[in-house]
């Protein structure tokens, strides 16, 4: 089966490419482009490790099919940071210690960045719905709400 | 035991601009060539795991424009194109005013990444017995709008489901709209999931309970119970009983146990069916004691 042709912006940068019409959007991000910051966990949508954002909302990239992506704008764990200067999620992350393994902190944080894009100034109780639909299995979850919290301070304080 | 593959098999995919286009490829469809999907948060992970056999091509039905309203009208009612996400119907004002079972019901589902790309038409199309919005749409007498070649047509939401993922709709036939009746003013709902985790969790038991009360009298109401029979199902001898009664706590706690004896619940790995059982009857007296205390309010 023949290849197509999709463009689209991926942190902020203009990409056209031939890909496999059945791959999904998170093979196209870390196998294609290989940005293997997003990561692949349950590949059905349950654990939210493959969050990117799409079109300003996030979405699980491992149920998106890669097709989709033509004509999109997104953004994952590696277009947050500007150079060598980490985004304040990432920064709160680091600080917070808002991570043991690391395996779900990329979904954790585009989860984070979803919610504070929208929410400057979120409660526990959002913060806990905003990442409801990522897993942590090493349970830190009391240090990622931190994370999140501090981060949503940090980000008032800038502007 | 199921084989999870993490990658989809080739296939081709598409993506029509119009309805008509997709009718068309349906059409003339032999058996397995195309799949449908909107926001895919079903199908997708079926197709990967093969528990649904791979089409030659896969058909993405967000190409259509113009189908992703969730309009509201004071006479007419409430409608919803089969491409609103679950997350835009959620969280529409209008939805929390007018229709405050279905926001609940649409928040309840799976998480806000599922949220963002699933529809409430592929939830229902989807047709499993726990689908969150499905007791609520019962409560709401929800008439689907379908489309095919032939023309269309309504099927009403009593007759949609047939059997575990299946329904009314002809496989060259789409679901093209969702259709609410205009609620009385004093008509209140509620629905209540019963699940281990509060998010991305199936419910072991969802119960829809959507009544109207005047004059301490029961006027009308319906009960919609889902995960607790092959299809999510109405409480049609509860709601027998409860019309026109007076309200007091042993009319409540009789629909109730009638509610419970209606459902058909199985044993698996997230409740027994004993458990199912029980917790449709406190799960209802619940919806129903809390509409009755919101109307008094």
């Amino acid at each position: 089966m023949e290849k197509k042709k999709i463009r689209f912006t991926i942190n902020g940068k203009r990409c056209e490419m031939e890909i496999k019409p059945w791959q999904t959007l998170l093979e196209l991000i870390r196998e294609d482009l290989k940005l293997t910051g997003t990561k692949e966990g349950c590949g059905e949508g349950e654990c939210g490790s493959c969050t990117v954002i799409m079109g300003g909302r996030t979405v699980n990239s491992c149920l998106v099919p890669a097709m989709e992506a033509d004509k999109q704008e997104i953004l994952t764990i590696e277009g947050l940071s500007k150079g060598d200067k980490l985004h304040p999620i990432q920064e709160a992350f680091v600080e917070h210690s808002g991570m043991q393994c690391g395996f779900c902190t990329s979904g954790m944080i585009m989860s984070a960045k979803a919610l504070l894009d929208e929410n400057t100034d979120p409660s526990r109780e959002e913060i806990r719905e905003g990442i409801s639909g990522n897993l942590c299995r090493c349970t830190g979850y009391a240090k990622i709400f931190e994370s999140i919290s501090a981060a949503a301070h940090a980000m008032k304080g800038e502007k | 035991m199921v084989v999870f593959y993490r990658r989809m098999p080739k296939m081709d995919y598409m993506r029509p601009e119009s309805i008509e286009e997709v009718l068309d490829l349906l059409a003339e469809e032999e058996t397995g060539r195309y799949k449908i999907y909107a926001g895919g948060t079903d199908v997708i992970p079926k197709i990967k795991k093969r528990v649904m056999s791979p089409p030659q091509i896969l058909i993405d039905l967000k190409g259509i424009k113009g189908l992703d309203y969730v309009d509201y009208d004071k006479k007419e009612g409430l409608r919803i194109g089969a491409l609103a996400s679950v997350r835009s119907v959620a969280e529409s004002w209008i939805v929390k005013e007018k229709y405050p079972i279905l926001s609940q019901a649409s928040d309840s589902i799976a998480s806000i990444q599922v949220r963002n790309r699933a529809t409430i038409a592929g939830n229902i199309c989807n047709a499993v017995p726990s689908a969150d919005s499905a007791p609520a749409l019962l409560t709401l007498d929800a008439e689907l709008k379908c489309v095919s070649k032939r023309g269309e047509r309504t099927i009403v939401i009593n007759d949609f489901f047939k059997a575990p993922g299946a329904t009314g709709l002809e496989p060259h036939e789409i679901l093209k709209e969702i259709y609410f009746p205009a609620l009385n003013e004093n008509t209140k709902g509620i629905y209540i999931k019963l699940s281990p985790r509060s998010r991305m969790d199936l419910a072991v038991v969802g119960v829809a309970v959507l009544g109207t009360v005047e004059n301490g009298l029961i006027k009308s109401v319906r009960i919609g119970l889902g995960a607790v029979a092959p299809v999510p199902i109405r409480a049609l001898n509860a709601e027998a009983l409860l019309a026109g009664s007076k309200i007091d706590d042993q009319i409540i706690n009789d629909a109730a146990k009638t509610a419970a004896l209606e459902s058909k619940p199985i044993d698996d790995h997230r409740a027994s069916a004993e458990y199912r059982r029980m917790m449709v009857e406190v799960l209802v007296r619940r919806g129903l004691k809390n509409i009755i205390t919101n109307q008094f309010l």
